[in-house]
């Protein structure tokens, strides 16, 4: 090897330990702002469980009953309304009602802080180019970092259960709604945007009167794809005790018990397709009959 | 009152880089392409200087890329001039900020787009109701407005349309409502028929100058259809590499290009239909007076060796004409002048386009009289002088 080693191997000299300083300084984090995260954990947990608690009114009946009527008047084909109504049907037949519930009020919850943050984040990062610049390698962060980098610290922080969920939750399926709102908004005919300045419209006039109406059908499917996302992290979530359906797959495979896991990754499933299509059909449709209504 | 609507001087906007290094350097006589490739900034527009008179139809045309659309942006303020100044009434709104900005485009300029600039999300009379919208009208009264400009453009039934169902020369009526229904001192137009099929073109050229009759707006129109410059404008400025080359009225222009820039844009014109009857007509040769007899007009004749003469009354006003043949018979006969005098003359206006003319003179007998309103006779115009103006 010889003196010219350094050469071909990276030199030990250069390298840092950061884990430990990263460690400490997380430990010191978490206890020296300890009230202020518990303060933070609790307004947010009374927020998860406010949303829980509106779900859980809906009585299982009204339940199909909506997926049914949504079902048809989206794709105008009662025969579609009743095949979603059966598939949600199949998840209470499978036994995982109240636990679809729980996870339905959790990604609900998530997309909701998602959006709160997202929309002002996207439009902010569509009207700017020094803001776009900062957001987006802070979103290809948030969406390359693998999901337990955040959620070990998240639970550092707030503890196990429903907060550091909702907050991982959030963090993965934040980007798509920022993202597509920006690109929205940046792809609306600059002309378009000249005739609003030229006729006086102020700057809120023409991003609330014309960008962010033309920007819509692409900020919905931001809103989607978030959905779609926040609906990924169900399984993922469970892993630091958030209970649901994700929790179900988990003790299953933990148990080893397949028929278990199995009856909860389709109820997953499910859901999963059920608020794709229902949000996207409500998208498409709304474009629709907001012409002929105009 | 002879204050201009919108004047100029020396106005010149440079994107990119370092627009006041480009300003110097343009000033000490370096073109748009050299200052480019120096400092990488983009000359739109330099050193223009204009007046545009009120209630006329100022028309800048220029090809692609001759600073013609950033000029007419720099008239609302869509885009900050680097220096010059810009008058409008008399007043400097080069520094307009804030709610004066916004003011002004509401109250004082609208702006037609070549694309349209509709909004989709909105149908016919949403789009129409914008200005008036922004601007805080109440809801009652800009739909009111609006469905009253909707008919001025004569798009009347089609308020709830949405844009998208609309072919485009209704959607640039659209445009056109919407810019009317603020009722601006000035419109702006920016090449608002270069996106429309010729056809569609000539129709709304046509429209433009009628409604322009009932509305008597100032308009800055900008093209870069030569023959859509001189129908619609009462002065025409010509630009070039982000200068005005020339300003003028058509005929100015035409008569004397003056550089041969300007001859060859004008080249493409089609001649007869800016180029009028008192343009070609020419002093007649000889003329012959009601009391003189026939032996004079044929000698009027003989010497200018024609076949007719126009036989004038004691105001240069027409009477008829004599010919060759009639006359020679009168003398024989021994006729006077006004029992041989024949009356089928083709006469017109000196304000008529020689495009009107050409089937005309193809016809007729005799040159063409040209009369002022007392019939007159101002000149005539000839077959020959017909055809060749159109070369």
């Amino acid at each position: 090897m010889g003196p010219f080693n350094w050469l071909l191997t990276f030199p030990s000299a250069l390298t840092i330990d950061t884990g430990p300083i990263v460690d400490d300084a997380v430990a010191s984090l978490s206890r020296a702002w300890a009230p202020l995260f518990s303060l933070m954990g609790n307004a947010l947990l009374g927020f998860v469980n406010s949303i829980q608690s509106v779900v859980d009114i809906i009585p299982w009946w009204v339940m199909l009953g909506i997926v049914f009527a949504l079902g048809w008047r989206l794709t105008r084909r009662a025969s579609r309304g009743a095949a979603y109504a059966f598939m949600l049907l199949i998840v209470g037949i499978l036994g995982l009602w109240e636990l679809m519930y729980i996870t339905l009020g959790l990604v609900i919850s998530s997309v909701l802080i998602s959006l709160a943050i997202g929309l002002p984040i996207g439009i902010l990062a569509s009207g700017s180019r020094r803001a776009e610049s900062l957001i987006k390698p802070a979103l290809d962060a948030m969406q390359t970092m693998p999901t337990f980098v955040y959620l070990i610290p998240a639970v550092m922080f707030f503890g196990l259960g429903k907060v550091p969920g909702v907050i991982a939750t959030t963090i993965y399926a934040v980007p798509p709604v920022i993202r597509l709102t920006s690109h929205g908004i940046r792809q609306v005919d600059k002309e378009v945007v000249e005739a609003a300045l030229s006729f006086g419209s102020t700057r809120a006039q023409v991003l609330f009167k014309v960008q962010i109406p033309l920007a819509l059908p692409t900020i919905m499917a931001g809103i989607n794809q978030t959905l779609m996302m926040a609906m990924a992290m169900v399984v993922t979530c469970a892993m630091i005790g958030v209970k649901g359906l994700g929790y179900e797959v988990i003790v299953g495979i933990n148990r080893l018990e397949i028929g278990r896991g199995l009856k909860s990754g389709i109820a997953i499933v499910i859901m999963a397709v059920l608020l794709d299509r229902l949000t996207q059909g409500w998208f498409s449709a709304g474009d629709k009959l907001k012409e002929k209504d105009e | 009152m002879n204050t201009p609507m919108i004047s100029t001087r020396g106005l010149t906007k440079v994107f990119g880089y370092s627009p006041q290094a480009a300003v110097k350097l343009l000033r000490e006589g370096m073109d748009k392409d050299a200052v480019f490739r120096k400092l990488g900034s983009a000359v739109g527009v330099y050193d223009v200087s204009l007046d545009i008179e009120r209630g006329r139809t100022f028309v800048i045309i220029g090809l692609s890329g001759s600073g013609k659309s950033t000029l007419v942006r720099l008239m609302n303020l869509l885009l900050r001039p680097t220096c010059g100044s810009l008058l409008f009434e008399g007043e400097d709104i080069v520094g307009l900020k804030g709610n004066d900005l916004i003011d002004y485009r509401r109250n004082k300029v609208s702006m037609v787009f070549q694309g349209f600039g509709l909004m989709g999300h909105r149908d016919v009379l949403g789009n129409v109701c914008y200005g008036l919208e922004v601007k805080g009208v109440r809801k009652d009264k800009r739909i009111d407005r609006a469905m009253e400009m909707i008919g001025l453009v004569g798009l009347s039934g089609w308020e709830h349309q949405p844009i998208s169902s609309l072919s485009g020369g209704m959607k640039q009526r659209v445009g056109l409502a919407r810019a009317l229904a603020n009722d601006p001192e000035v419109l702006l137009m920016d090449e608002p028929f270069s996106a429309l099929d010729p056809i569609v073109r000539r129709d709304m050229q046509f429209e433009l100058l009628g409604i322009q009759k009932k509305v008597k707006k100032t308009m800055v129109f900008i093209t870069h259809d030569i023959n859509e410059a001189f129908k619609l404008g009462d002065r025409v400025a010509i630009m070039k590499d982000a200068k005005v080359v020339r300003i003028g009225s058509p005929e100015e222009i035409l008569s004397d290009p003056g550089d041969e820039y300007i001859e060859q844009f004008v080249r493409d014109i089609d001649r007869s239909k800016v180029l009028l009857a008192r343009n070609v007509m020419i002093t007649p040769a000889s003329l012959v007076k009601i009391g003189d007899g026939p032996n004079v007009a044929l000698k009027e004749m003989k010497s200018n060796s024609i076949s007719s003469v126009f036989v004038i009354g004691d105001n240069m006003d027409l009477v008829g004409i004599v010919t060759l043949d009639s006359a020679m018979k009168a003398r024989a006969a021994n006729l006077s002048l006004t029992e041989i005098i024949e009356n089928d003359i083709i006469v017109t206006d000196p304000d008529t386009p020689i495009a009107d003319l050409i089937p005309i003179a193809a016809r007729a007998k005799f040159p063409i009289a040209v009369l002022d309103p007392t019939r007159r006779l101002l000149g005539i115009v000839t077959k020959a002088a017909v055809l060749s103006s159109l070369t």
